[in-house]
């Protein structure tokens, strides 16, 4: 069993890696799109994995806590938009979900939140501060999900401008 | 490890011994499937464990993706104003594809309640806080899912099957016991 805490994250304080992925067939958003708001990056494995309350859903209850910090939310896989699109529709999110598909989990991997042996991103959040700078990172272990505390807690402290990965 | 941010308190529904060396706390949802797969082994984990379990549920309704979750856990804060939570809670679960507000009221008759007074205290402030308040107390806790079980106050993060959980409250029952110097 995989201890909590072994995962290794992008170390807060340090630039978010930008990225540009799609959302729509058409269109693509980037991180650099977010700036001067929080972000929270909320990395799955899968659509419709079978779960009714996976993190994507758990962090769509809480959306307008973030919202309050003027954060955005965004979920990213390694589906495709199609995948997405469906996904997004059924479990009504109010957030976009970007598509780490091709190539794939290029984006994943440069959070160090992608499982290569599954072909799949890990269970990880990050927190990216005003200025693109990741100000809290959690990746959860296999078969573990995360839970919106930390990242809600990381949130609030960007107010009082603290950083730390704690928890 | 995600831990309990807000002790068992009066507020809770509770069932089992407030002496009892293990407290279950259940977040669930009454329109999720697992969720009413986990019921029936709550109840038989009460009955095979007697004394050693307090079971407590908090409502943790996913409402975007479970569109009467919330109504029905109003409606079993409601029933609980008039002393039946538990009854509510077992029907709601007992009946997940039938959680429409008519099928709700239905409940009420059923459990013999005072149906107007339960149709309003559905709307009631204390009942849309105190679900509100366990959601948010779900959410500080580290909840990740429903449902997302606490044992003595620690997130359990095995399965929720019935092997699982024993085992998880047996491991805590015995721990506790050593700590007091107590004998199972």
């Amino acid at each position: 069993m995989t201890k909590v805490d072994t995962c290794i994250t992008l170390e807060p304080g340090t630039e978010a890696p930008d990225f540009s992925l799609k959302i729509t067939p058409d269109q693509k958003l980037s991180l650099s799109d977010f700036e001067g708001h929080p972000v929270v990056l909320v990395f799955y494995p899968a659509d419709f994995s079978p779960v009714c309350s996976d993190e994507v859903a758990l962090f769509n209850e809480v959306l307008p806590e973030f919202q309050k910090y003027n954060a955005q939310i965004v979920g990213i896989s390694v589906d495709n938009v199609w995948s997405h699109l469906a996904f997004g529709e059924d479990h009504n999110l109010h957030f976009p979900l970007l598509s780490d598909f091709h190539p794939k989990g290029e984006v994943s991997q440069d959070y160090l939140a992608y499982i290569e042996d599954e072909g799949e991103s890990a269970r990880a959040i990050y927190v990216i501060d005003r200025e693109g700078i990741v100000a809290w990172a959690y990746i959860a272990p296999i078969g573990v999900n995360p839970g919106a505390d930390g990242a809600l807690k990381a949130i609030e402290g960007l107010t009082e401008g603290r950083y730390t990965n704690e928890r | 490890m995600s831990k309990l941010t807000v002790p068992v308190n009066d507020k809770d529904h509770v069932i089992g011994d407030a002496q009892a060396p293990v407290t279950v706390v259940e977040y669930g949802d009454f329109e999720c499937p697992y969720c009413g797969q986990a019921h029936p082994i709550v109840n038989k984990l009460l009955i095979d464990l007697g004394d050693t379990v307090r079971f407590v549920f908090r409502n943790f309704p996913l409402s975007e993706i479970h569109p009467h979750a919330r109504t029905a856990a109003y409606a079993a804060e409601a029933a609980g104003l008039q002393g039946k939570f538990w009854e509510m809670h077992n029907l709601l679960f007992e009946n997940q594809d039938s959680l429409e507000d008519h099928n709700l009221v239905s409940f009420a008759y059923v459990l013999k309640l005072d149906v107007e007074r339960f149709i309003r205290d559905i709307d009631s402030e204390a009942v849309t806080q105190k679900v509100h308040d366990d959601f948010w107390s779900g959410i500080r806790s580290g909840v990740n899912g429903t449902p997302t079980f606490f044992i003595n106050g620690d997130r359990h993060d095995g399965s929720y099957g019935y092997a699982s959980l024993r085992r998880a409250i047996e491991q805590i029952a015995h721990k506790a016991a050593k700590e007091k110097g107590v004998a199972i």
